[in-house]
């Protein structure tokens, strides 16, 4: 199969527009969390989210930089967060498909876990109220999943394989795989890939919940709600955002000189087949799905130098940390493991994609980011979890997990060019 | 230039981001004001619910400039 590396990140994270912003913030140990300001949420059980800041400050989202305020109206802000992430990445990448074969050659997956979960609340009420007439053209194509896909191919003119990924809170992460495996069977020799999330709405904290998932007790202080293993977790902090990276062909990347961050060395999948939202007890498919990883790879587990958990700030947390031990067997205690969802929250869809390029940062500058609010581990273990402050280190290889609801497993394992 | 007239304008500024000088009688919403066949809809939603008149989706066909809807518009309310 062919080889794939990365040649482009951009990110729009609770932490700031940009991946520089963002992960300069992630090592200094800042937290995007924060009183919901997007609508009145003091009706809900959950009053706090980590939001991405917008304005025209230093390192707020400036939505006018990347659309038209009025092509912006027309799309759910999933498709927006999207829409800038990709238009970093390509920037970044410097690809510019000149030819009609290049643009045959270069698709697009980005895919979302929820879509436009606040732009069919808002219609379903507009309906109720004023009638059918009342709905917006821009209400579908501004809310379907694959427009963020279909957005970004339009803008560009990217016209291979045009597809989205949905699989909750793996969607990140497989659609860099997925999108990754097409590059390697020779099907595109650029993807642009990742995912993107706006969950924060009424309706989507109050599904959440419902669910008991959401962190609940932490409105006195929101920057402490989200801490993975630590032993006063009580659920996850919603975050918002996208994560987008061109992954490219190796020997594409190489002729015509781009700067390559990291190769795309393994992938593996997964189902629990086991219960809608709870993983198994021992997460047998999380481990599968680091083991198929490591197969694909073709390196031992002891390579593995860092680790981004999934790790949600739920009683999940402990579980995954059982299965990633299980996998690494004795060179666990050589192995580093954080969770980023300590300051940005969960991304859902996205989050797999941010925390995949937080790991090719990780190989980059020799350091891997910290797990904030973890005080007090709650389980025993051998791997060194990093608490909050970064950790300095040699990562040459690195390995990410993203679990989503329905029992959907996702890692994906990166390394350093050799 | 009429109350309507002026309403319109507004709307067709808003909703199609161009320049109020560009609004002009014979101006086509998709020949000279860049919009799409979604775009047409959403304006004629948006005449609705500015004038509270109702425009059948045949009327609607024959709303393709400026001009067009202003006379459809003060003839209907």
């Amino acid at each position: 199969m062919r080889r794939v590396v990365v040649t482009g990140l951009g990110m729009v994270s609770p932490l700031g527009d940009g991946v520089d912003v963002t992960w300069s913030r992630l090592l200094d140990g800042q937290s995007g969390a924060g009183p919901i300001t997007k609508f009145d949420a003091s009706h809900l059980g959950t009053t706090y989210a980590c939001e991405v800041p917008r304005g025209e400050g230093e390192g707020d989202f400036n939505a006018d930089a990347y659309m038209p305020p009025k092509e912006q109206r027309k799309i759910d802000d999933f498709i927006l967060y999207g829409v800038a992430a990709a238009d970093q990445a390509i920037a970044d990448s410097g690809w510019v498909p000149e030819s009609d074969d290049d643009r045959f050659r270069t698709g697009v997956m980005i895919g979302s876990g929820i879509g436009g979960l606040n732009s069919i609340a808002d219609t379903a009420v507009l309906l109720k109220e004023k009638g059918p007439r009342r709905v917006s053209p821009f209400f579908i194509p501004g809310a379907l999943i694959n427009l963020v896909s279909g957005q970004v191919s339009i803008k560009y003119g990217l016209k291979g394989p045009n597809h989205a990924v949905v699989t909750a809170c793996s969607t990140g992460a497989h659609a860099i795989g997925d999108a990754a495996r097409l590059i390697a069977l020779d099907d595109a020799d650029v993807m642009v890939a990742g995912g993107a999330e706006s969950p924060i709405s009424e309706i989507g904290v109050a599904g959440f919940n419902a669910c008991k998932a959401l962190s609940t007790k932490r409105a006195d202080d929101p920057t402490k709600a989200s801490r993975p293993w630590d032993a006063d977790r009580d659920g996850f902090v919603m975050g918002e955002g996208a994560g987008v990276v061109v992954l490219e062909e190796y020997e594409h990347a190489k002729a015509r000189g781009a700067k390559i961050y990291a190769e795309i060395l393994g992938y593996g999948l997964s189902g629990d087949a086991h219960h809608i939202t709870a993983p198994p007890p021992n997460h047998e498919g999380a481990e599968r799905a680091m083991r198929a990883a490591v197969k694909r790879a073709g390196i031992a587990p002891s390579e593995i130098d860092y680790v981004n958990a999934h790790g949600t700030s739920t009683m999940a947390d402990t579980i995954e940390l059982g299965a990633v031990e299980r996998v690494l067997g004795d060179a666990a205690s050589e192995c580093s493991m954080s969770s980023t969802k300590s300051a940005i929250g969960h991304l859902l869809g996205a989050a797999g994609a941010v925390e995949a390029i937080f790991c090719i940062l990780a190989i980059r500058d020799q350091v891997a980011p910290p797990t904030l609010n973890l005080e007090n581990v709650d389980c025993e273990h051998t791997i060194d979890l990093i608490g909050p402050e970064k950790r300095e280190r040699k990562i040459e290889t690195v390995l990410s997990n993203s679990f989503g609801f329905g029992g959907t497993n996702a890692s994906l394992i990166m390394g350093k060019v050799r | 230039m009429s109350d309507v007239a002026d309403r319109v304008k507004k709307i067709v500024v808003e909703h199609l981001g161009v320049e109020e000088d560009k609004v002009v009688e014979n101006a086509s919403f998709i020949d000279d004001l860049g919009a799409d066949s979604l775009d047409t809809v959403e304006l004629v939603m948006a005449f609705e619910e500015e004038f509270g008149i109702e425009i059948p989706d045949d009327a609607a066909e024959t709303i393709q400039s400026f001009g067009d809807a202003v006379k459809f518009i003060t003839e209907a309310a």
